[in-house]
């Protein structure tokens, strides 16, 4: 499947994200390509710098040079940056969906707290069986059942 | 309201993570750190459960996690050590999966600071080496590249000069 090849264009990728600097010119090639010197216009910094970063980001594969021989151009190329997109897209979704439930269970935890007090543990106030269905309904906010999970977005 | 999850790349090896929750920083650190309440909330995609959860909240303790996806009953176990523990703000504890679709660890730094009542969480997930988060993201890139091309040309489509084209801004 190619896997040698894919792994060095993301780990490429990767560096190349990681600078600010970067990803500042990735965001403006979104709207179109531009030359070095445009490209140079909005940053403090040397022309020979920016293109250093150039060379980071065409090394990557995350743009290429347009055929316009006078201005070279530089474009945004999709590909790359989808591939590392795909990753942290999953990720995030997951994480989301487990800080929606955590924000339910500390909402929980707060009002049954409050109840009793500071002192008390918060582990003793979610032990299973405890009343905490009917506690939750006085304040039903994101009013979520923790189990079992609904599902909100079937598609993965 | 609730906050929405941040999420970025930091050098070429770490994704932070940083989520704001509306709860003192003592509650949060026991919703991370309690095997009863991580059951609850720790449990990745919809339609699964945490049938095991385990934790040992010292330096050189294990935790180990393992959901079931109650559909078909198909389990995903993985745990580690942790390195730090300062309660109620910092954990540093290492990640490892038990299906072998990434060799090595990640270490996941998980760092709570409260303000004015609420608490910032920020999880910070380092591979031990560039090749493992290679692995790491061809896993997840098995499904859903074609959507991701969909994504990012909405995104490019929606921006106000839609100059991609060749050509476009001559």
């Amino acid at each position: 499947m190619g896997y040698g090849q894919s792994s060095t264009h993301l780990d490429a990728t990767f560096a190349a994200l990681a600078d600010p600097t970067r990803r500042a010119i990735l965001a403006r090639l979104a709207s179109g390509e531009a030359s070095v010197t445009e490209l140079a216009e909005p940053f403090e910094i040397s022309q020979p710098a920016i293109s250093k970063h150039l060379k980071v980001l065409e090394r990557a594969g995350l743009i290429s040079r347009g055929h316009d021989a006078q201005r070279r151009p530089r474009r945004l190329e999709a590909k790359p940056l989808a591939e590392a997109t795909v990753w942290l897209e999953r990720y995030r979704r997951i994480w989301e969906a487990n800080y929606r439930r955590l924000d339910a269970l500390l909402d929980e935890l707060r009002i049954q707290e409050r109840k009793r007090g500071h002192s008390k543990p918060a582990v003793d106030l979610a032990a299973p069986g405890s009343t905490h269905s009917r506690a939750r309904g006085s304040r039903a906010k994101t009013a979520k059942s923790p189990a079992p999970i609904k599902p909100t977005g079937e598609h993965r | 309201m609730k906050d929405t999850l941040k999420m970025t790349t930091g050098g070429d090896r770490e994704i932070v993570m940083t989520r704001s929750l509306d709860a003192p920083r003592r509650l949060v650190f026991d919703a991370f750190t309690k095997p009863e309440l991580v059951k609850r909330w720790l449990l990745g995609p919809d339609g699964w459960s945490m049938p095991v959860c385990e934790i040992d909240l010292r330096v050189g303790g294990r935790y180990r996690y393992v959901w079931r996806r109650d559909r078909d009953g198909t389990e995903m176990g993985m745990g580690g050590v942790f390195r730090e523990v300062v309660v109620p703000e910092r954990t540093v504890a290492t990640e490892k999966f038990d299906e072998a679709w990434y060799s090595g660890e990640a270490l996941v730094t998980t760092i709570l600071v409260e303000r004015e009542g609420k608490t910032v969480v920020t999880q910070t997930m380092m591979f031990d080496s560039r090749e493992t988060r290679d692995a790491v993201m061809k896993s997840g890139m098995e499904s859903g590249v074609a959507r991701s091309y969909d994504r990012l040309e909405e995104m490019l489509a929606s921006l106000p000069a839609q100059g991609v084209e060749k050509g476009s801004r001559k």
